[in-house]
């Protein structure tokens, strides 16, 4: 009997070995990756952070190269992030606010429906329904607001403006905003709620009182996770965006810069040698950018986790 | 305590009636019958839908609250104005929801024939052809994404919910938050410059592709199977251990299949998450005309780089290239649709008994 | 300032669910009044309904009458919003509004009302409601740290200041001393006291000898059975009800006897 149960129990003990290293292993993977992500890109960047600045496309150097593009991607993702943050604030309240309870679910799910479309569909959309739809509007913008940088113009006639891709991005990143943005709101406690009303402050004095700084922090780090999806976005912007390179600040007119991803994928099935190189360059540009975005925003987010849950 | 003040306080506070002039309860539906009307009869005379909403949502922000500021005062007037705008902002994000889909079916039914299900494009110019390569090369491509993806990320769940401890762990679930904000073209280029090292430049397999979307779907599977696994009571496995049964058992006996309806649904909403990516394969697998079921040898087609690439260079006549977009895109869309649908009947039926 | 409060067969509903049934009593002003009971039995549901709390919950609905001094809360033209202005409340767990300094904690009721105050009179409302609370003393150098970092029963004398910065009329307090230990209960007890010369208080308590200590008059709620409405059954001078209770129930109940 002890000799078989000895070999039992070690044998218990290598299988829950075997089991703790499979699953640790898992897990250590995961940073494995995205060290891998930073190493192999930097591999095949390198030759053309090397390379003589005459071979880079342009032929003025890899910083030349990237500059504008980057300026693009900025400018797109934060004028998306203008547009959507209020937009995800008031919806998130209208669901967890306003909305009768029994539809709340069912609301939230519709808006969730925004972020299963794939991306190129939007591009699709975008082209075929956003842009022509603000020619007008770019035309009025032109006339009457021309003095304004953003609407030098000329405006574009076909709509292919950074104006456009921004409206399209606006879209693609609100229901991700609007999800912590909800999160949050519901968790805000029922208790000080009711202190307020108690006090006689009506529902928008109420929510301005409680809900608003309560969910603060999570409107913040929900944000900056929309601005690191927007500046990540490929298709829809390679679609919609009409680009003619260069730095500018005008929205509506037809020569725009690009943005790292969509130039990624318009240039790369076409490329090789070191414009293969310049453009993952790019792409490594692109995925540090995302990453400290995104760190900084779960920094934020857990920080109010940690704060909610202290109460 | 100065005289006055009590005095201005009470003349402040206390002496206002109960009784305030209110708006009739019908007011605001009233108010937003006539802003409809008149926004109905502006598009009746050629203005253009969106402005006329606009026309109508500005209309009764600005009617209500000068009603409500007239009989209420400004506390009520605001809370009525921040109301309709709320309401509007999430009206709003529902019309592009509906555009999206009503211009993709409206397009996409042109091309909806059995013959677009059936054919691939090899040797089509002009009319015709279809989409069964690029069906083929999606199912295979998300099918090994999904072969990769579900162990890894199952495991990790496993690993932070029953084994974690510390730095390693908080760490781990850090960064898997923050993988889920990679961009998908990064992934593609990582998958790309990963066999770029071992097979050269300029190579494309269906492989890498599968690759590349797996890096989008590992931390989606990490993050719901984990929800799933912290669902399933303590009590569950405390019995199994004083039964003497093994950690390793217990977690694969007790723990996983309690929680394998919530893994279920969270997988599956990861394959609607990646089915529909372009990008990651655009870089990494290319296009191709013709069936390739290998998914080791060379370009494949897939559905989204079909539709795009249908798009951007449809040749000349560009019309049935278009048609051909518009329904992969349809197609697409419908997939995308039904996996969430899917997913959200899987979560309803098989929902933990507890929360009842 | 203090109002009288009469309450007229008042039944009180959750959607469709009678929870409270038949409720008429008067209050005087310038008293405190008890209510005490089993758990369950609609204490905390008839205290909300005496400042419109009630309705706030999806489908809740009250009928009958509930006057102040003569004016009928639920009469159709009466703002419940103006009503909870004028009805303070303190509820059962201490809940100072986390992101809001102490003084801007006081301060919140006023500022809704008086959007324009001067900060001077603004200061002088704030100390008072504070001295009135007792708390002035323990918080006079540190009005604008938040008002989480005080202690439970420190806590929730802010609440009471911050209900009677707004000068109400009356005062509902659920239970506001069943999360804090006895230095603190009896603190509040005391505060109770005082408050009594200026406003109408209610208070619910499953603590008997609370009831007994601070209120003039008591209330005792019951239940005729499982999945009964709660209702009234009788309300008293204080003394009377704990000395010699009319109703067998009361008199279990207080006793011990109760179940
Ligand atoms: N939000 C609600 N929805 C439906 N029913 C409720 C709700 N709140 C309370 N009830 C019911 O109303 C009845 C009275 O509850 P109430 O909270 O008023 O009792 P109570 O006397 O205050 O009890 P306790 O002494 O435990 O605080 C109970 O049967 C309770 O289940
Ligand atoms: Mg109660």
């Amino acid at each position: 009997m002890p000799v078989s149960e000895r070999t039992s129990r070690s044998r218990v003990r290598a299988g829950d070995r075997v089991f703790a290293g499979l699953s640790t292993g898992a897990g250590a993977l995961i940073l494995a990756v995205l060290a891998g992500v930073a190493t192999f890109l930097l591999v095949e960047a390198w030759p053309a952070v090397v390379a003589p600045s005459a071979d880079i496309p342009g032929g003025q150097g890899i910083t030349v190269y990237i500059w504008p593009l980057l300026f693009g991607t900025v400018l797109s993702a934060v004028l998306a992030l203008l547009i959507a943050a209020p937009l995800a604030v008031a919806i998130a309240l209208f669901i967890t606010h306003y909305a009768p309870r029994r539809l709340a679910q069912g609301l939230g799910y519709l808006i969730d429906l925004l972020a299963a479309v794939p991306s190129i569909v939007y591009g699709l959309w975008g082209l075929a329904v956003l842009a022509p739809a603000t020619v007008e509007a770019s035309t009025w913008l032109y006339q009457n607001l021309g003095w304004i940088p953003l609407f030098a113009g000329p405006p574009s006639s076909t709509g292919r403006t950074m104006l456009v891709a921004a409206l399209v991005l606006a879209v693609m990143v609100l229901p991700i905003i609007t999800a912590v943005v909800r999160e949050a709101f519901l968790q805000t406690p029922r208790l000080h709620e009711e202190a307020a009303l108690a006090l006689g402050a009506t529902h928008w004095e109420m929510i301005r009182m409680t809900v608003l700084p309560f969910g603060r922090s999570a409107i913040i780090g929900a944000s900056m996770l929309g601005l690191g999806r927007a500046l990540g976005e490929t298709m829809a912007v390679a679609m919609v965006l009409s680009v003619s390179g260069g730095v500018s600040i005008n929205l509506i007119s037809r020569s725009n810069p690009s943005t790292i991803a969509a130039n990624i994928a318009l240039d790369f099935p076409e490329s090789t040698g070191i414009a293969v190189n310049t453009l993952i360059a790019s792409g490594l540009v692109l995925f540090a950018v995302t990453l400290a975005v995104n760190m900084l925003a779960r920094v934020v987010i857990n920080r109010r986790r940690d704060f909610s849950g202290a109460n | 305590m100065n005289p006055s003040t009590r005095t201005d306080l009470e003349a402040a506070l206390s002496d206002r009636p109960l009784t305030q002039g209110s708006l009739p309860r019908r007011a605001p539906w009233i108010t937003l019958a006539a802003a409809i009307v008149i926004g109905l009869v502006l598009t009746s005379f050629g203005v253009a839908t969106g402005l006329a909403a606009l026309v109508t949502a500005v209309l009764y922000g600005v009617t209500i609250f000068a009603w409500s500021l007239a009989v209420e005062g400004p506390r009520k007037a605001k809370d009525r104005v921040v109301a309709a705008a709320v309401t509007s902002a999430f009206l709003l994000a529902l019309a592009p929801l509906i555009s999206v889909v009503v211009t993709v079916i409206s397009n996409g039914v042109n091309r909806l024939d059995a013959e677009f299900f059936t054919y691939s494009m090899h040797g089509i110019v002009g009319e015709g052809g279809g989409v069964y390569h690029a069906i083929t090369g999606t199912l295979l491509i998300t099918a090994v994404a999904t072969v990769i993806s579900v162990p890894i990320g199952l495991l990790c769940a496993i690993y932070l919910v029953e084994y974690a401890t510390g730095r390693l762990g908080r760490a781990i679930t850090f960064f898997v938050d923050v993988m889920t904000g990679i961009p998908s073209i990064v992934a593609g280029l990582f998958a790309y410059a990963l066999f770029a090292l071992f097979f050269g430049p300029g190579v494309r397999m269906g492989v890498m592709g599968a690759v590349a979307l797996s890096v989008l779907m590992i931390p989606i599977v990490v993050r719901s199977a984990e929800e799933m696994l912290r669902l399933v009571p303590n009590e569950l496995r405390e019995a199994a251990y004083a039964l003497g049964v093994p950690k390793w058992r217990t977690i694969l006996k007790v723990v996983l299949p309690t929680a394998m309806a919530g893994i279920a649904t969270g997988v599956t909403l990861a394959i609607a998450r990646v089915i529909g990516e372009t990008a990651p394969l655009l870089v990494t697998v290319g296009i191709t005309t013709g069936v390739n079921m290998n998914p080791f040898d060379d370009r494949m087609a897939t559905l989204p780089v079909f539709a795009y690439r249908q798009f951007s260079s449809p040749g000349i006549p560009p019309e049935p290239a278009i048609d051909r977009a518009w329904t992969a895109a349809l197609v697409l869309i419908a997939v995308v649709m039904l996996l969430n649908l899917a997913a959200r009947l899987f979560s309803r039926l098989f929902a933990p008994r507890s929360r009842a | 300032m203090a109002k009288r409060i009469d309450v007229a067969d008042l039944n009180i509903y959750y959607d469709k669910t009678l929870a409270v049934q038949d409720v008429s009593l008067s209050i005087e002003p310038r008293s405190v009044t008890a209510l005490i009971g089993p758990s369950g039995c609609g204490k905390s549901t008839f205290l909300r309904s005496l400042n419109r709390m009630h309705e706030l919950i999806p489908r809740a609905r009250v009928e009958g009458k509930v006057m102040v001094d003569g004016q009928d809360l639920y009469a159709p033209d009466v703002d419940p919003v103006t009503v909870r202005s004028h009805i303070g409340m303190v509820f059962q767990r201490p809940n100072p509004f986390p992101t809001m300094s102490i003084y801007d904690n006081v301060a919140a009721g006023i500022k809704l009302n008086a959007k324009r105050m001067p900060k001077s009179e603004l200061d002088d409302i704030v100390e008072r409601s504070l001295r009135q609370a007792n708390l002035w003393d323990e918080v006079a150098d540190r009005l604008h740290k938040p008002g989480s970092g005080l202690s439970g029963g420190q806590q929730q004398r802010l609440c009471i200041a911050r209900a009677i910065a707004v000068q109400p009329d009356i005062l509902l307090m659920d239970e506001p001393c069943s999360a804090l230990d006895p230095i603190s209960t009896q603190k509040i007890e005391d505060l109770i006291g005082e408050l009594k010369a200026d406003y109408t208080i209610v208070i619910v308590t499953h603590n008997m000898q609370q009831a007994a200590r601070v209120s003039d008059v008591t209330g005792f709620f019951n239940l005729r059975g499982v999945g009964q409405p709660g209702h009234l059954v009788e309300i008293g001078d204080t003394a009377t009800i704990f000395s010699a209770p009319s109703n067998k129930a009361t008199e279990d109940y207080i006793s011990g006897r109760f179940g």
